[in-house]
């Protein structure tokens, strides 16, 4: 993840959380959504399409399903409508999902 | 015997104004909305920002009234509930926690608004690029202010989101902007009417002039966007003025061409739809009331063709009106008194809609885009193999999606039903009419297992 976040974070947020995205601490504005904090922590892809192409987050209204990402242990959840948790495990997800669970085949 | 006397979907203005009048005149109000607190879209997080985030504007912070008149012991609001099935009854069944549940209701609002029109171009899939409201909403939700920005395509929203980066101390470097003089000049003959809406014509104005004291660059008649990635992450944008190839290289590229309803939920319902010409866009029938075609099914606001927030709140209160008619809690003299002071506030927020829609109508490289660009955001469908599909015959929404799979992934076609259709009619042979896609519950995609857990439900013979 070596792309800057392309959003400047105001400092009237307040409490913040924790969470772990690919096994590293995240640190985020608690009651923001997960696509948010993403966003905040970096500009780079957080998902890969089946044909590897690079997407993040994209409308932030829960209608794109750009920014599917697995959340603890589930696959294919929406980060633009799940609020940001303490100690959240996010997985970025590389092309598609199998049936019986989070691992890429 | 129903479990409450109406339930609305959808926390935006036209959802929030009908279940204040609905639950003040004694009705059992159940509101479901999706995001985490009322306000729609428009009112995102309003409620959370009373005191701070000024540069968000008036006409936002406005919103708060009509997010505290939703406490009223009738309205009960779960807020996070997704519906993804409306049935005959009507019945409605939503997605809450991991867990879904039904109710009934004498009556059902569907309130469920707009959605940004998809705006494809070549690269328009790239981290860095994104719809300029889904920036507005991360100023909103977030108090994140986009860094080394570009605004690009058309419509007010590109000028208010404009003006909140000004006042927020982010300005935007450039404004990019598709309409043409000769779009104004068309636009110009909507004017007359526009004057009932003076009021939006100013307020539209006055962002212009915050643009333009501020310095931002703004090209006009701007076309063949395109975009790619730098090593650094950055975005590199190419268009073209007039005959001159331009390019700016930014942190982020914000699209806009309008908004457009979001029907999934109507034509999965079973209401009939339409093709709205001037605003580009299907939109459900209803009467002046917001009934429709299915017996307890009503809409009200963006969701029935785009008029903004205020045209929103009004057409929610008459809707209300005529559900507490429909309920016998008034007659029909009483719902028509009391329409008249929304009837006339809709009458004023539309008047400046003709002029709005014809200034800025979205280009032809939008309905139907390059070759190279991806419709389908979720399948990986581009223009090209569209174009080539419909060359071998098919001349519909479904032979398409049959044949390439364009509107088959989770989004259910919400990013690419509209250039396909763009795509159609600029291509297809032959005189077909085109008729709007066919939407199926489940409307949002939910778990297997939430489905099977709600096994106790009857389902209609039908």
């Amino acid at each position: 993840m070596s792309v800057a976040s392309r959003f400047r974070t105001l400092p009237d947020t307040g409490d913040c959380v924790q969470f772990y995205l690919d096994d590293l601490p995240v640190t985020a504005p608690a009651g923001v959504t997960l696509a948010a904090a993403l966003l905040a922590h970096s500009g780079d892809w957080t998902r890969q399409t089946a044909q590897g192409a690079p997407r993040t987050a994209f409308c932030m209204m829960g209608i794109c399903f750009d920014c599917l990402v697995e959340v603890d242990g589930t696959p294919n959840t929406q980060a633009c409508m799940t609020p940001v948790r303490e100690g959240m495990v996010v997985r970025r997800q590389l092309g598609l999902r199998s049936l019986n669970g989070g691992e890429h085949d | 015997m129903t479990d409450v006397d109406l339930i609305v979907i959808g926390a935006g203005p036209a959802g929030m104004s009908a279940a204040a009048v609905a639950a003040r005149s004694g009705l059992r109000v159940l509101m479901l909305d999706e995001q985490p607190q009322a306000g729609g879209q428009i009112y995102r997080n309003v409620a959370q920002n009373q005191g701070r985030r000024s540069w968000l504007g008036t006409a936002y912070a406005q919103g708060a009234g009509l997010v505290e008149a939703l406490e009223h012991p009738n309205i009960e609001l779960l807020s996070g509930a997704t519906v993804w099935k409306v049935d005959k009854g009507p019945r409605v069944t939503w997605s809450r926690g991991g867990a879904s549940q039904t109710s009934s209701a004498a009556h059902v609002l569907l309130a469920t608004g707009a959605q940004e029109r998809p705006v494809p171009f070549p690269g328009w899939t790239l981290p860095g690029v994104m719809p300029a409201g889904a920036a507005q909403i991360l100023m909103k939700t977030a108090g994140m202010l986009p860094q080394n920005a570009v605004l690009a395509g058309s419509g007010p929203l590109l000028y208010l989101v404009a003006a909140q980066m000004i006042d927020a101390g982010c300005a935007p470097q450039a404004l990019v902007e598709t309409q043409t003089t000769r779009g104004l000049l068309g636009a110009m003959r909507h004017l007359p009417r526009a004057m009932f809406g003076a009021a939006t014509l100013l307020k539209g104005l006055g962002l212009i002039a915050k643009i333009r004291r501020a310095g931002v660059p703004r090209y006009t008649a701007a076309s063949d966007f395109r975009a790619t990635a730098e090593r650094n992450g950055d975005i590199r944008f190419s268009f073209r003025v007039a005959a001159e190839a331009r390019s700016l290289n930014c942190g982020l590229l914000l699209t806009h061409q309008g908004v457009v309803p979001g029907t999934h939920i109507t034509r999965a319902a079973g209401i009939a739809h339409s093709w709205n010409k001037d605003q580009g866009a299907y939109q459900p029938e209803c009467d002046r009331w917001g009934a429709t075609n299915q017996p307890g099914l009503h809409i009200a606001g963006d969701g029935a063709g785009i008029g903004g927030a205020e045209a929103a709140a009004a057409a929610g209160e008459l809707t209300a009106l005529n559900i507490l008619r429909q309920l016998g809690k008034c007659d029909a003299d009483a719902r028509d008194q009391r329409a008249a002071s929304p009837r006339a506030a809709l009458f004023r927020a539309r008047a400046i809609r003709p002029f709005l829609d014809a200034a800025y109508a979205p280009p032809a490289e939008f309905h139907a885009p390059a070759d190279d660009t991806i419709v389908c955001r979720c399948e990986e469908v581009s223009a090209g193999a569209v174009r080539q599909a419909i060359g071998e015959g098919p001349h519909g929404h479904r032979q398409i999606k049959t044949s390439l799979r364009c509107g088959m992934g989770p989004c259910q076609g919400r990013m690419c039903d509209a250039t396909l259709r763009g795509l159609l009619s600029a291509e297809a042979k032959g005189n077909h009419p085109i008729t709007p896609p066919r939407a199926r519950s489940p409307i949002k995609p939910i778990a297997l297992g939430e489905m099977a857990a709600l096994s106790l439900i009857k389902e209609d013979p039908a």
